[in-house]
């Protein structure tokens, strides 16, 4: 019988050598003349241990990793006699990390071959939208409104009010369009769910469009992801060619299809506004908002816009019910949260867990501490608009309310882990810059006030006249906060600020200002 | 690395006749010009403007808003550097550095010898095997100085 070996497709697999692996397994396969199939699967999660190759058994998948081409000989013996080696991990399913997760949205990555409708359908796929076919357009919205998904792009909106308006709107056509445009640092989840799962993004979208009356959708990945544009065109054309895209739907009268379109290198476009001026070939300049794009998006027309993870949410919500997603969670943030653990960490990776964990719990205990060994000294969570966190808030429930409650934000949910060699003046300093690089020029606080504000670090950094010039931070901040029209200047103040009130030894004497506010 | 081909009109006409009808295909035809030519040429934006029924600011507009669109060829190897967050929290800066002490240029030139372009990256979505570089495409994690001086060298090469 054939040996069956998953190694992941997924690029975070293939940055630490999962294509050498394949190369040097099939090299290995001819030598030994054992007849072998290599499923390109999509990463689990575990980042340390990748590339990390799994063997089907008759008792499940044994995973082996982190594994290099060099191990790749005496690897093969073990798998093909089921013997002991030293980089055997168990079971897949059984590894603890992954198996005290909560994997919904994620149930499927890394377990299927991302290009095979059938593998995503013996998984499970589309169910949802086989349900769906059956639901009224009302019946979907208030499935989607009782599950309490909120928009996971950072924003937090209600999805369920966001597809209702726009089904309620009257035009002669409608748009769904995906915000994959994952600009953030230490977030990975869209890449890796396009990458590892992409039929439950477009089941999700599909099912968006039937519920709101929309019959063509954009996917807007950005173009740092050449994997995931490259999974995502593929599964497209499978759907295609098994009827679950395109002209009647799975038999239905539902017509549906997909385009992915790709971004060129503008951070300020995973602002909805801004991705959608893209989208139709212009500038990625903010819109001012009203008009909503739920009311005018798209080439003017209404249109459904929300992140990969929550179009990635809605085919469990439509398969098991509104309620076994919203039993998950907690207060108003409702189901889970595949949140990314990166930066200076030991295990580091996609961690798909109900709302409510502590951030402690995620960075020292799930997280393992740092990857230097050196000990935890802040942690930005949210990604480049996040605040940075010290230890003593480490008691923070993962909650969007709890977030907004210590001047933070969950944002994408990436968490980035940085030890005591971290100056966080510096990074206050790099916040401002990146805003000002990235600005689109379309408001003043933002465009003007993210370069005034790295001009005043500067000045802080090299001791001139501190107190005077950290008041005047400060005042940025607020300005920049209350007045720019979009999250890029409006949140930048978040890790300015939070670096200033819990790391205020790095930026000089204590001034009086500061001490004064709090 | 894939070979580019020359500017020509011709070929430049061909791109914009293939992409033109899509729905706001400003950025999908530059986008097949750099993939053709290496960069935008500036032939093509009026080309690009008098297709699309845009006006040539319009174009040129779009053109310079986006980080990735070249208006000359870069060096023979491309090499990106990641110098967001989680790559800063793992070491990133320092091997920045390393990467333009090798090449003896700044982060955003090409090499005299026309052979390796070194750029900013704002995150590949690699953060949990920072920190991370792309050579020509080509994605690569879990950078230390011995890995990086063997991907310069390559990019030398």
């Amino acid at each position: 019988m054939k040996m069956r070996i998953f190694v992941p497709r997924d690029a975070g697999a293939i940055a630490v050598g999962a294509d050498d692996v394949v190369a040097a397994l099939e090299q290995a396969a001819e030598k030994r003349g054992l007849p072998i199939e290599i499923i390109r699967n999509g990463s689990r999660g575990l980042y340390w241990l990748e590339p990390m190759v799994e063997v089907a058994t008759v008792k499940g998948r044994v995973a082996y990793g982190p594994v290099s081409p060099a191990d790749v000989p005496s690897l093969f013996e073990a798998m093909a006699s089921n013997g002991p080696h030293a980089l055997r991990l168990g079971l897949a399913d059984e590894i603890p990390w992954l198996k005290r997760q909560t994997r919904l949205t994620f149930a499927r990555c890394g377990v299927i071959d991302p290009r095979s409708v059938k593998d995503y359908r013996d998984h499970g796929g589309y169910k949802g939208l086989e349900r769906a076919l059956t639901l009224t357009s009302d019946e979907i919205l208030a499935d989607v409104t009782a599950s309490g998904l909120r928009g996971r792009g950072g924003a937090g909106f209600p999805t369920g009010i966001k597809w209702k308006t726009v089904a309620q709107a009257s035009a002669d056509r409608k748009y769904i369009v995906c915000n994959a445009d994952e600009g953030d640092s230490g977030t990975f989840a869209d890449r890796m769910i396009m990458e590892g799962d992409p039929f439950v993004v477009i089941e999700g979208m599909t099912i968006a469009g039937i519920a709101v009356g929309a019959t063509k959708g954009y996917i807007y990945i950005r173009s740092e992801y050449p994997h995931a544009v490259a999974a995502m065109n593929a599964a497209i054309a499978a759907a295609r060619r098994t009827g679950y895209l395109g002209e009647g739907i799975v038999g239905s009268s539902h017509n549906f299809d997909l385009e992915v379109r790709v971004g060129a290198g503008a951070y300020v476009c995973g602002e909805e506004t801004s991705l959608l001026e893209s989208l139709e070939g212009r500038r990625g300049i903010v819109r001012a908002k009203p008009p909503l794009p739920a009311h005018k998006g798209l080439f003017g027309r209404p249109t459904v816009i929300n992140n990969v993870l929550s179009f990635a949410a809605i085919p469990f919500i439509l398969d098991n019910g509104a309620k076994a997603y919203a039993d998950f969670g907690m207060g108003r943030s409702r189901g889970t949260m595949p949140i990314q653990l990166a930066g200076n960490i030991k295990h580091g990776g996609l961690f798909e867990v109900a709302f409510g964990i502590t951030l402690g719990e995620l960075i020292d205990d799930v997280g393992g501490g740092t990857f230097s060994g050196r000990p935890v000294r802040a942690v930005q969570v949210g990604g480049p608009l996040g605040a940075y966190f010290p230890r003593e808030l480490f008691d923070t429930p993962f909650d969007y309310e709890a977030f907004a409650a210590r001047d933070g934000l969950i944002g994408h949910g990436g968490i980035v882990v940085f030890d005591d060699s971290v100056d966080m003046a510096k990074q206050a300093r790099f916040a401002m810059e990146f805003c000002a690089v990235e600005s689109c020029g379309k408001c003043t606080p933002c465009r003007i006030g993210s370069t005034r504000g790295v001009e005043t670090i500067d000045k802080i950094i090299r001791g001139e006249r501190t107190s005077e010039n950290l008041a005047v931070v400060e005042d940025l901040c607020n300005t920049m906060k209350f007045g720019s029209l979009c999250a890029l200047g409006g949140f930048t103040p978040y890790p300015v600020l939070s670096a200033l009130k819990h790391f205020r030894e790095d930026f000089g004497p204590a001034p009086a200002t500061l001490q004064a506010a709090e | 690395m894939s070979a580019y081909e020359p500017w020509s009109e011709a070929r430049g006409a061909e791109i914009i006749a293939e992409h033109g009808k899509l729905e706001g295909a400003t950025l999908v035809i530059l986008h097949a010009m750099q993939e053709a030519f290496g960069y935008v040429p500036e032939p093509a934006i009026p080309m690009i403007a008098s297709a699309l029924s845009l006006s040539r600011a319009e174009v040129h507009g779009v053109f310079t808003f986006y980080h990735d669109f070249r208006h000359e060829p870069a060096g023979r190897h491309v090499l990106k550097i990641c110098r967001a967050e989680a790559c800063q929290a793992a070491g990133g800066d320092a091997l920045a550095a390393r990467a333009e002490a090798k090449l003896g240029i700044a982060i955003g030139n090409t090499t005299p010898d026309a052979r390796v372009t070194l750029e900013p990256i704002y995150c590949l979505g690699l953060c949990a095997t920072a920190p991370s570089a792309m050579l020509d495409g080509r994605v690569v994690g879990r950078l230390d100085e011995q890995r990086l001086d063997a991907l310069v060298a390559e990019a030398q090469r």
